[in-house]
């Protein structure tokens, strides 16, 4: 009996949320995101101008996007989808866009076109990689090292990583097999394009986890992006992979004694998903949001408080100087010439077909 | 009153039999007490044992394979797994039809992602023509045989048919299996490759941590429970909020400390350096590794240990032991001969609740222990959580969940549960 | 065995001062994590460290400024009123439903008790990641997941067994002559139960109903999986910092927590004297 009561009172406050509204948009909209400087960086550039323009506003924040695609699936399969917003990395947008549980966006029609008219998908370009993908920002995955913990010579190559004897110390590594994979098998002597072909191959995986395993004892997980620039900045360890932005802020922002090595580093697209079958009214919300925050100004805006270069073309001229420290953002960007000398693309396509596989392999790699 | 015979039965003062008054008594307590009882236990069984139930079934349930695929179900039935040649065309053409439907309805990936956990590869074979298969006409375009294999030469693999005949009913006993390293191939049950094996090895470390960590605890609780139980109840209770304290402190606290204290720009370490105990340059690794995990953990649950410890000794009369001393015993012959076989009840009952709360440990492992020193729980959420195998995340709480529940039943046995007691 | 007798040898001194130092040991082992957080959460810096300044006890090196952090923090603060939403709510159901079946169960004849006894422990003996798990899928498909009725019902469920240990642990010295005695001189079963019984069982009830409170309080696992971003609690925020951020404001909650812990496991301690004085016993 109290429990019906109770199920039967929690259908009647869901029910009555959206009506109790006064406009047609949901008057709360969940964004899921990353945490940290990132996160941080959307809230100064499109979140807070956004709710001053509509103060009646509550967004609540969620910290999910690594888990984002598990949790779409739960929350799809029992039929109560609480997000309204997703930031997800491209991959996982293709994934969850081709499991259906998330919305194809007619790019055109819901995003803004550039102030010289250009439409979106023409200012986008071939960064719409998936259907159900609204890009924000190129980032790479690179490495950072402590100034003064790695002896006289900084590191200069990717492969110094895996060089114990002239850098001993730990490295933190992202608890996944992408990039690493890569890297290990770029630095066993495999040629840059070869890479996928090799790692296709039961051999070729072999191959890169024999390398990993060189220096398996040397390295420190991570899972969330802040962990490297914490690790590097409590001296746990001497050099560790993750976003340049997150660096970018500890270097800059925090004045730490850490470089950048800006070498075979992976370039990635993020971006916002929105949930498949929203309810109408959180729908609306979302898409105007959607309209709002991913403008050539908003874009650029974003550029000033963390190191990401923006998705549109129409954007990369606005980017300026750091909103607080006023140094040149353009030098720092992954995109820039300057830093672009040797990268990593890293193959979607591939990553979708092979993914569960490696995931499977290198846990058991990791557990022994 | 009077007309009771001496012969008849005796009667209540209402006048039924006293037997069956006394009984329906008794029945009435018995219901009165069940109705206080009922509230707490409906709410039990709906908020939590139902949930563990209901996820218990993931582990057998396979039938996203009969839901996306219903026509190749069937159509395969009639094909022997065993046979070294391929399915009909009436299969193959049934799998275009079926996978032409859940490619519109996006559902192909799944049942991709179910098959490729059995067999590694067939995800990208689903995936890819699930693309292509979307644009035909399943009706009239055959033969599909040989279209499909001309689409991806994966569909003329015979293990790929095996897989989906094999695992083409509605129950599995698949993710127990892969919960100790097992599948299920076309001739049985067989061992999986070498690079796929890990969670047998999870399971041993888990219990194996857990013993050490049990073990630590009685080391470190004897004494302490000893030294409560033989101290006066003035002081002894003073030292009793000692243990309680960190009893009471939350676990994340408690946690976060040990995380400041172990790390190797921690507290621990620069004090090792300043006395010059340590190197400057050669800290010691003491956390993110299984040795992180254990201090941790046996901080974290060395009250469970001292508190039924303590309980034990209270009630020990001291007089024993000077009985064997003043018999001639040695201080240790009389501690080992007649003390300590009086404390083993309180041992036991300590350490299988130490063992019980650490092999489903999962918020200390994780943030302490590395890749070494993580536990059976945190592959269960792992795969909850990030690799979205629900089934296998389901059986191995299954295993971890049988384990626990035989010790509490060893534990209800030996010390009862009633006599659980929170400080 | 408290003090050392005055013809003791010198090999039982040295085995009897050493023993005390173990023990000292093991007692500095239990209680040093817990209190060295304490001075780190004032550090003027942001280090986890102690700084030079802080050993020199120079009150430059000291300052209350991951406190004002905790206060002045949106997600903080948002954190600790979901926690001060959840737990007490919880704690209510729990106390409620525990406390009637605990008087239930010990009636002189209930069938099954041992069965139902099991089951009404089993949320604090099943590993919380299997609890939490299972609470994740089934809340799910009716609804509850990411709300607030959820995590309260799952916060409830973990807080009962708490209840029914404490209560049915006062209700074993319960002396069931009193109740016949209200019963002979007129009183009905629900005036018995409140002015007889429950004055004697409260300290029991209270401080199930304090464990119940910190179960609630500090549980991260099942919250994490059951909740949503909109009920993010003060153990969840601190699990979010320790995993990517490890902020000093989380020393500051720490220390904050302590305190709590510091003052419910007072309240407790008092209530159990207070309970065997009741019953009779001589305070310990």
């Amino acid at each position: 009996m109290k429990l019906t009561k109770m199920t039967a009172l929690a259908a009647t406050t869901a029910l009555c949320a959206p009506m109790a509204m006064a406009s047609d948009m949901a008057n709360e909209m969940t964004i899921v995101s990353w945490g940290g400087a990132y996160q941080e960086s959307q809230l100064k550039a499109y979140v807070e101008p956004y709710l001053e323009m509509h103060p009646d506003l509550k967004v609540i924040w969620d910290e999910s996007s690594a888990e984002a695609t598990a949790k779409m699936r739960a929350m799809t399969e029992a039929g109560n989808v609480t997000w309204d917003l997703v930031d997800a990395v491209a991959s996982d947008a293709m994934r969850m866009c081709d499991e259906g549980l998330i919305a194809e966006i007619d790019h055109d029609a819901v995003l803004a076109a550039a102030p010289d008219g250009t439409s979106a998908s023409d200012d986008f370009g071939d960064l719409l990689v998936s259907d159900c993908f609204v890009p924000q920002i190129v980032y790479s995955t690179t490495f950072g090292y402590r100034m003064d913990l790695v002896g006289d010579t900084a590191p200069s190559s990717i492969c110094d990583v895996f060089d114990l004897a002239a850098y001993p110390g730990k490295r933190a590594l992202q608890k996944r097999p992408i990039d690493n994979m890569e890297w290990a098998l770029y630095c066993d002597g495999v040629a840059k394009d070869e890479i996928y072909d090799v790692l296709g191959t039961d051999e070729g995986v072999d191959r890169a986890l024999a390398k990993l395993d060189s220096i398996k004892d040397q390295v420190v997980w991570w899972t969330a992006g802040a962990e490297t620039p914490q690790l590097l900045a409590d001296g746990e360890v001497v050099m560790g992979s993750t976003f340049n932005g997150r660096l970018f802020s500890a270097i800059a922002e925090q004045n730490q004694p850490i470089d950048m090595l800006w070498d075979m580093q992976s370039f990635d697209l993020d971006g916002w998903v929105v949930p498949a079958d929203l309810p109408e009214d959180r729908k609306a919300r979302v898409m105007d949001f959607l309209k709002f925050a991913t403008d050539t100004q908003r874009l650029a805006d974003q550029a000033k408080f963390i190191s990401y270069g923006p998705a549109r073309a129409s954007s990369a001229p606005l980017v300026g100087q750091h909103a607080i420290l006023g140094i040149d953002m353009a030098p720092h960007m992954p995109t820039d010439p300057a830093n672009a000398g040797n990268v990593h693309v890293y193959d979607y396509e591939w990553w979708a077909d092979n993914r569960d596989d490696l995931d499977a392999k290198f846990q058991a790699w990791l557990a022994k | 009153m009077s007309d009771i015979t001496q012969t008849g039965p005796m009667l209540a003062a209402d006048g039924t039999p006293l037997k069956r008054s006394l009984a329906r008594a008794l029945r009435m307590q018995k219901i009165r007490a069940l109705m206080l009882i009922a509230p707490l236990l409906l709410f039990i069984l709906v908020t939590f044992i139902l949930p563990i139930g209901d996820m218990l079934y993931r582990s057998v349930d396979n039938r996203i394979v009969q839901n996306t695929l219903p026509r190749t179900v069937v159509a395969i039935s009639a094909w022997d797994p065993a046979s070294d040649e391929l399915p009909g065309e009436a299969v193959y053409a049934a799998l275009a039809a079926d996978l032409k439907d859940a490619a519109e309805a996006k559902t192909h990936t799944r049942v991709a992602k179910r098959l490729n956990y059995e067999n590694p590869g067939m995800a990208s074979v689903f995936r890819k023509s699930g693309r292509k298969v979307k644009k035909w006409n399943v009706t009239d375009e055959g033969p599909y045989k040989e279209r499909l294999i001309e689409l991806n030469d994966g569909w003329a693999d015979l293990e790929l048919w095996r897989t989906v005949a094999t695992y083409s009913s509605a129950h599995t006993m698949g993710y127990f299996l892969n919960a100790v390293d097992l599948k299920l191939g076309s001739e049985g049950v067989e061992v999986r490759p070498e690079d796929e094996r890990i969670y047998n090895t999870m399971l041993i470390r888990t219990m194996r941590m857990s013993l050490i960590i049990t073990f630590s605890c009685i080391m470190l609780g004897y004494p302490v429970a000893w030294l409560l139980a033989n101290l006066p109840t003035s002081k002894a209770n003073l030292l009793l909020i000692l243990v309680l304290l960190p009893f009471w402190t939350s676990l994340l606290v408690r946690t976060s400390a040990w995380k400041i204290l172990l790390q190797q720009q921690g507290v621990i370490n620069d004090t090792l350096v300043w006395l010059g105990v340590v190197d400057d340059a050669n800290r010691l690794v003491l956390i993110n590794n299984e040795l992180g995990t254990i201090i941790a953990m046996t901080h974290i649950l060395l009250p469970f240990m001292i508190l039924p410890m303590y309980s034990v000794m209270q009630t020990i009369n001291p007089s024993y032991l000077r009985a064997a001393k003043s018999l001639g015993a040695t201080n240790w012959t009389a501690f080992w001969r007649v003390y300590f076989p009086q404390t083993v009840p309180g041992i036991g009952a300590g350490s299988i609740l130490v063992f019980i709360l650490a092999v489903g440990y999962y918020i200390t492992p994780a943030l302490v222990g590395g890749t070494k020193g993580t536990f059976i729980s945190n592959l269960i959420a792992y795969h909850i959580s990030t690799s979205g195998n629900w089934g296998l995340g389901a059986a191995l709480g299954a295993i971890l969940l049988a384990v626990v529940l035989l010790l509490y039943w060893v534990y209800d046995k030996i010390v009862g549960i009633d006599n659980v007691k929170l400080g | 065995m408290s003090a050392l007798p005055p013809y003791a040898t010198t090999g039982q001194r040295v085995w009897f001062y050493s023993f005390r130092v173990i023990c000292g040991l093991i007692f500095f082992f239990l209680i040093a994590p817990i209190i060295v957080i304490i001075p780190l959460s004032f550090n003027a810096q942001d280090f986890f460290t102690f700084t030079p300044e802080m050993l020199r006890l120079d009150p430059e090196g000291f300052s209350l400024k991951h406190y004002r952090d905790f206060f002045s923090n949106d997600s903080w603060q948002s954190a600790m009123w979901n926690s001060l939403q959840i737990a007490p709510v919880a704690t209510l159901l729990s106390v409620g439903f525990g406390t009637l079946a605990a008087i239930g169960l010990s009636q002189q004849h209930v069938p099954f008790r041992r069965a139902i006894m099991a089951i009404l422990i089993s949320p604090m003996i099943v590993p919380l990641i299997i609890s939490a798990a299972g609470m994740y899928f089934f809340y799910s498909k009716i609804g509850l997941q990411g709300s607030y009725l959820g995590v309260v019902l799952a916060h409830a469920a973990l807080g009962i067994p708490f209840v029914i240990i404490t209560v049915t642990a006062t209700l074993v010295g319960f002396d069931r002559s009193l109740t016949r005695a209200a019963a002979n001189m007129g009183a009905n079963p629900v005036t018995t139960f409140f002015r007889v019984q429950m004055p004697l069982i409260l300290p029991g009830v209270i401080s199930g109903g304090l464990f119940a409170f910190i179960t609630s309080f500090d549980e991260v696992v099942v919250v994490l999986f059951v909740g949503s971003a909109g009920q993010k609690t003060l153990p969840w925020q601190m699990f979010i910092g320790l995993r990517e951020q490890i902020s000093p404001t989380i020393l500051a909650v720490a220390t904050l927590l302590v305190a709590i812990s510091i003052a419910l496991l007072t309240v407790v301690e008092l209530l159990r004297r207070r309970s065997e004085r009741l019953r009779g016993m001589s305070p310990s």
